[in-house]
């Protein structure tokens, strides 16, 4: 059966229809969730785009977490369903308190828009768990505030259980630890800043996306 | 009772602000030597409707807590006066 991922679509939001439509070439369903709505309508996984939810005002994700969809997002990830979040959405999930830690202005406030390298530091997520172990991915970011932080004992953590799930090959933002993508303790909730969803067809420069999309996809099916 | 405030969003001690870093990079050039620490945070202001003092500084820590600072990142200072009756 063919699985069904809700892609949630804030005001200033941007990113949902690339996300659609990358889930789409791969043979998943997709339709949009407006932030007003808290009803995730029965889809097997969420994707919270990147953008500019509710204009990045105050900071980004800090007024997007309040959204009535985010209390859905949120049971969803309490009953173990694959939510995943990317750069602002990767925002938002931290300021929801989905994943810990938090995302600074880059390094030497530096505006990063490029194809960068990710090693795929761990395969137990929803969006590595069909890539190889190890395998690095062509994929683009594009962010100001995309340096991942959180305090010692955190990041203890996220080592110690496997929870770095990309790092970059060269650290394009002053991320701690080359962190690109995490996940929370029950693995289901993964944040990155990298955009898999432009990534999907080598006309568009890389398809190394195909994979992290195609894991959410087939995670979505065992967990239905 | 009315109280005019100022909550001021701060980088947490020990936490990078690369936007202060700039700045404090571009003052020699203007010929400011001895200006150091620079730090960019924020200001906010409102008015708050509270009993006392207290129950308005608890309320506004608790705002600052949940909504206007991310304490992974970031602390406030707030501070408040009696509003003048007209």
């Amino acid at each position: 059966m063919t699985r069904r991922v809700g892609v949630v679509v804030f005001p200033g939001s941007n990113c949902e229809h690339d996300v659609v439509e990358a889930i789409r070439s791969l043979g998943g369903e997709a339709e949009l969730l407006w932030h007003d709505e808290a009803d995730l309508r029965g889809v097997d996984a969420v994707v919270v785009p990147g953008g500019f939810a509710h204009g990045d005002y105050l900071r980004p994700g800090a007024i997007a977490r309040f959204s009535p969809v985010m209390t859905a997002v949120a049971e969803l990830a309490a009953s173990g369903g694959p939510v995943v979040g990317i750069c602002n959405g990767f925002q938002v999930l931290t300021e929801a308190g989905l994943l810990p830690g938090a995302l600074q202005k880059n390094a030497g406030l530096k505006f990063v828009c490029a194809t960068v390298g990710l090693e795929v530091a761990s395969t137990r997520s929803p969006l590595t768990s069909s890539c190889e172990p190890g395998a690095v991915l062509q994929v683009p970011v594009n962010h100001f505030e995309g340096s991942y932080t959180c305090d010692g004992r955190t990041l203890d953590a996220l080592r110690a259980d496997d929870r770095v799930v990309l790092r970059y090959v060269e650290n394009p933002n002053g991320s701690l630890d080359d962190i690109a993508g995490i996940c929370s303790e029950g693995r289901n909730v993964v944040g990155l800043m990298p955009h898999p969803e432009r990534a999907i067809d080598p006309l568009l420069g890389s398809a190394d996306g195909v994979p992290l999309l195609r894991s959410l996809l087939e995670t979505a099916a065992v967990g239905a | 009772m009315q109280f005019d405030v100022l909550i001021e969003v701060r980088p947490r001690q020990g936490i990078s602000d690369p936007e202060g870093a700039t700045i404090e990079r571009s003052l020699p050039t203007l010929g400011y030597d001895g200006v150091t620490s620079v730090r960019v945070g924020k200001a906010i202001r409102c008015t708050i409707e509270a009993e006392d003092e207290a129950l308005a500084h608890a309320e506004l820590e608790d705002l600052c807590a949940r909504f206007l600072t991310n304490p992974v990142i970031e602390d406030a200072a707030i501070s408040m006066q009696p509003q003048v009756e007209r």
